[in-house]
């Protein structure tokens, strides 16, 4: 039949269904395929921390959200165009996100009697009206994929698993994505297994196919590619593009790169990532716990070497006085924690901005080090090689934040060109003639790093150790005047990182009534937001920060120009008690702890009700 | 090296520095003298002194296992440079301070997780990890396991004295059950470990013991530790004179060491006593006979096989036991691949396989797209 065609500037998409759906998937693989359509995009995958919970429950829903268009897309969407639910917990859970008008696509094979009171739901919404407010198409899932694969000679358990293949291709047709990149992939895959690839290709045709031929889709939208920078791209992972840094670090200092990790979601991809790499030269070990982690980073610095390690929440807890170890003997460490909603366990899959005050203070005694935050999936590339270069240029234990969001998230990614990285500054100390007596804490002038003498170069045999160490010769002192200069010493160098911050970038107005500060993952919703207030005709501006320690002064003259502060974050008020500490100015938090993301229009109303 | 000049010396703090410290630290500590040349060959005992003042307690069996050490390693002719001594917390975790060589004093039970960071990144390095009972028993207890199935090549030191010295006096996992201390003012009623025992049961790959009182004993198992290609774990009875005098008397003092203990070597029957007593297996259980009655001879007593893990079981599990001698010696030694060669063979292979990536093949991967 013919379909009316429709352009659209923007859509968000968001597939939900059990944890055994396959839901993450046909997400990731809708991703690749907006990709290569050349639209901008933004994701959010939403997983329960249960691994497979009991089929059809609310708890058991995992989706993923996904918003693409030809402009600027910085966030992944606040209402969903088209909420593809797999079953009746997968609509409950998510109805609440779909727009007005939205489309709803079902599997209508799967609202029975059973369902419907797994889902807690005491009538059919397919029937009693209260998706009237939506467009509703639901499919046969179950039973149009089990008369496509009746002949595959796969047991039924397997082909039911399978459907997720049918709706990704309906959902690729609905939004002229093209097939290929999926196709690819599934005979990639299952490169070894025929029959489930087969099976599989049949399906997602079909799917596509059937989008193509049903009376239930009038319509078909496309969306013309978005207008980016000239330069070359990718799709990429938060979490990828963070392990690359670290490659791309251990590449320009000719450092090697050892991480060092104990399992922890959502921290671990990065540990699955960089295993993949040692043919870069990248050494990876799984440790006993989250202390030997840090330890084993710990001893590839006093190697000569850039020891990592990475965690969430309640892994920095544990790697807190090892850190503090890293800080007197002042090695270059580190520490990229994925954060996650806590305290405790507290929320293992949903983000949070949840460890900022963790990482500035949770240590013994006066103890600074540099905090970075990354902001958006392709910024953890740039942000955990500069976490590298600066651990090593200053001889200092450095704490990555990134979240689960940003982790999880995708975006195209422009390939940085590597030869505009910044230099690494790495000078080993060699034994001197005219030197009395090695010193291993004496200091470079500019930055206040203590020379790096590795074990094996002759002459310069020294201990150290967590015991204060009396200036230059770091011998064991409890004298009380070179405690405290000690401890000046260490948190003036901390400040001397200041040098490595650029000037800050004001997005929007560069001066006027409200001037919104964020940092790490909220990067997106802000900008959004700012961008929105301000087509609203309000005096709006922003700055994200990337280093949170040192603190740039710069801060508060942007401040000075603008009538009121806000600071969104996603947690209880982190950085505004930080802001207010340092900078004695009305910072006013706005804070959002549901383990999501913010949408854009929550910061609009948050700015709004300022201006008001 | 010109480029390094810009480092300041001289105790002169750097530019914008704020401290109320008016005169510099010295630069010099007393005693210091400058490095050694690094030659292997004709170093002596005291190029290995550190010119820190020992600050051990006067009597206390640490002095003997660091005057051993630093006798050994001159033998060893391992480049004074390449010699990393890592500790964690606890009075013979100061040991690292003592020697001329690189160390690390680090924090309560972690040394083996320096270490191996350390040993994984550097293979060429000879690392000697220093431990106490608290610190690589209790806090470390964790880490000492895993060290041992990891097989990590080098030499772990437990200096056993079955008490907490630095904390003053509190008893320690290898404290014996009913044992008045600080913190146990009516007995404690923790069950002790047998270290060698829980070593073997971690996958340790060589076990000995020694004695803080019979240094020759302790110099040859450190070497045996150190040529050992694997984790070399020794455990060292050590008398804490101050909390804890006298705890291994009946196996290190002259009147009793002689019928308490046997030492015990590949390749050779298991006697003692003056050869005048042996021990024989009945069945899986060690027996004592008497040599010199006639009724047994040396021919009835185990020929004893470092390389057998039963044997080792067997051996490790007398333990203060009251009718069989405590033994010293090797209990156990088995070559393994280590930790770090395997690491350093897997990426080799990785590499063989893939070839060398370069971090553009990493960065242009998968599916890329370019706009003009």
């Amino acid at each position: 039949m013919t379909k009316n065609i429709e352009s659209l500037s923007e859509a968000t998409v968001l597939f939900a269904g059990d944890s055994g759906d396959g839901m993450q998937l046909a997400g990731t693989q809708f991703t690749l395929a907006t990709a290569y359509a050349m639209n901008d995009l933004a994701t959010l995958p939403d997983f329960p921390a249960e691994i497979r919970a009991p089929a059809g429950t609310t708890y058991g829903i995992s989706g993923f959200q996904l918003r693409f268009g030809s402009t600027d897309i910085r966030t992944p969407g606040d209402e969903v165009d088209l909420l593809v639910a797999m079953n009746p917990a997968a609509l409950k859970v998510n109805l609440s996100r779909v727009r007005i008008g939205g489309t709803i696509l079902v599997n209508g094979n799967a609202f029975d009697k059973r369902s419907l009171d797994l889902a807690g739901l005491e009538s059919n919404p397919l029937e009693d009206g209260s998706l009237d407010r939506y467009r509703l198409i639901s499919v046969e899932l179950t039973r149009l994929t089990r008369e496509t694969l009746v002949d595959s000679g796969l047991k039924q358990k397997d082909i039911d698993r399978s459907k997720n293949m049918f709706a990704l291709g309906m959902s690729l047709w609905m939004y002229s994505r093209p097939l290929d990149p999926a196709l690819d992939w599934i005979s990639n895959k299952f490169a070894k297994n025929e029959q489930i690839r087969d099976a599989n290709l049949k399906l997602l045709r079909k799917g596509f196919h059937f989008g193509e031929t049903t009376e239930q889709f009038a319509v078909r939208y496309e969306i013309s590619p978005a207008k980016m920078q000239p330069g070359t791209y990718r799709a990429i992972q938060g979490i990828h593009a963070l392990a690359m840094g670290l490659v791309a670090a251990g590449e320009r200092s000719g450092l090697t790169i050892f991480y060092a990790s104990y399992p922890i979601t959502p921290a671990s991809d990065l540990l699955h990532a960089l295993s993949r790499y040692k043919n870069y030269g990248v050494m990876t070990m799984q440790t006993e716990d989250e202390i030997a982690a840090i330890g084993a980073a710990i001893g590839a610095g006093f190697g000569g070497n850039i020891g990592i390690t990475g965690t969430s929440g309640p892994g920095l807890a544990l790697k807190t006085e090892a850190a503090g170890l890293a800080l007197i003997t002042e090695l270059p460490v580190v520490i990229v924690n994925v954060m996650r909603g806590g305290p405790s366990t507290g929320l293992p899959t949903k983000t949070e901005q949840s460890d900022l005050l963790q990482a500035m203070f949770g240590r013994s005694g006066d103890s600074p080090l540099p905090v970075l935050a990354a902001s958006t999936p392709g910024d953890c590339f740039e942000t955990a090689y500069e976490a590298c270069r600066i651990a090593v240029n200053y001889m200092t234990p450095v704490i990555l934040l990134v979240d689960g969001y940003l982790a999880n998230g995708s975006e195209p990614w422009m390939i940085p060109d590597v030869d505009s990285l910044k230099p690494f500054d790495v000078r080993f100390a060699e034994a001197a003639d005219d030197e009395e007596t090695f010193l291993p804490y004496s200091r470079d002038d500019k930055t206040l790093a203590r020379r790096w003498a590795k074990p094996g170069t002759p002459g310069l045999e020294h201990r150290i150790g967590g015991l204060e160490k009396e200036n230059e010769t770091g011998n064991i002192s409890y004298e009380g005047d070179n405690h405290e200069l000690m401890t000046h010493l260490r948190a003036e160098k901390v400040e001397r990182v200041l040098a490595e911050i650029p000037p800050l970038d004001v997005f929007g107005d560069k001066s006027g009534d409200v001037l919104v500060i964020g940092w790490g993952s909220t990067r997106g919703a802000i900008e959004a937001a700012v961008a929105q207030a301000r087509s609203a005709g309000n005096k709006v501006g922003s700055v994200h920060l990337r280093f949170l320690n040192p603190l740039t002064s710069e801060i508060a003259e942007i401040a000075g120009r603008f009538k009121q502060l806000l600071v969104p974050e996603l947690n209880n008020g982190q950085l505004v008690r930080i802001l207010r500490d340092r900078f004695l100015l009305p910072f006013v938090p706005f804070n959002k702890i549901q383990g999501r993301p913010f949408r854009a229009s929550e910061i609009v109303g948050a700015i709004e009700e300022m201006i008001v | 090296m010109a480029d390094k000049d810009k480092r300041s010396t001289g105790g002169k703090l750097p530019p914008g520095v704020k401290t109320k410290l008016k005169a510099p630290m010295a630069t010099l500590p007393p005693g210091a003298k400058s490095g050694g040349d690094g030659a292997p060959s004709g170093l002596t005992r005291s190029d290995f002194v550190s010119d820190q003042d020992v600050r051990w307690c006067p009597g206390c069996g640490d002095y003997a296992v660091l005057a051993t050490v630093q006798r050994l390693m001159p033998e060893l002719g391992i480049p004074r440079e390449k010699i990393v001594f890592i500790s964690g917390i606890g009075c013979s975790s100061r040991f690292p301070y003592y020697m001329n060589a690189y160390g690390m004093h680090s924090i309560h039970g972690r040394a083996p997780t320096i270490a191996t960071g350390l040993k994984a990144t550097r293979p060429d390095l000879d690392i000697w990890v220093v431990t106490g009972d608290g610190d690589s028993l209790s806090i470390g207890g964790n880490h000492i396991i895993h060290l041992m199935r990891r097989n990590v090549n080098l030499q772990v030191l437990l200096f056993n004295n079955q008490i907490y010295g630095l904390t003053k006096g509190q008893y320690s996992p290898t404290s014996e059950v009913g044992k008045i201390t600080k913190s146990t003012p009516f007995g404690s009623i923790d069950h002790p470990f047998n270290p060698t025992a829980l070593v073997l049961g971690a996958e340790a790959s060589f076990v000995g013991r020694t004695m803080d009182r019979d240094p020759k004993h302790m110099k040859e198992m450190f070497r045996m530790a150190h040529d050992h290609a694997g984790t070399g774990f020794v455990e060292i009875y050590q008398n804490c004179n101050i909390f804890n005098d006298a705890a291994f008397f009946v196996y290190t003092e002259k009147a009793t060491k002689k019928e308490r203990t046997i030492f015990i070597e590949h390749g050779k029957p298991l006697v003692y006593a003056g050869e005048t007593k042996g021990l024989r297996l009945e069945g899986f259980h060690l027996e004592s006979v008497d040599l010199d009655t006639g009724s047994w001879s040396v021919a009835d007593c185990v020929v004893y096989d470092e390389t057998s893990i039963e044997l080792a079981s067997i051996m490790a599990r007398v333990f203060w036991h009251e009718e069989l001698p405590q033994p010293f010696g090797v209990f156990y030694r088995e070559r393994r691949e280590t930790y770090e060669e395997q690491l350093q063979q897997q990426i080799e292979s990785v590499i063989d396989r893939d070839g060398k990536g370069t971090l553009e093949d990493l960065l242009h991967a998968g599916d890329t797209w370019t706009i003009a």
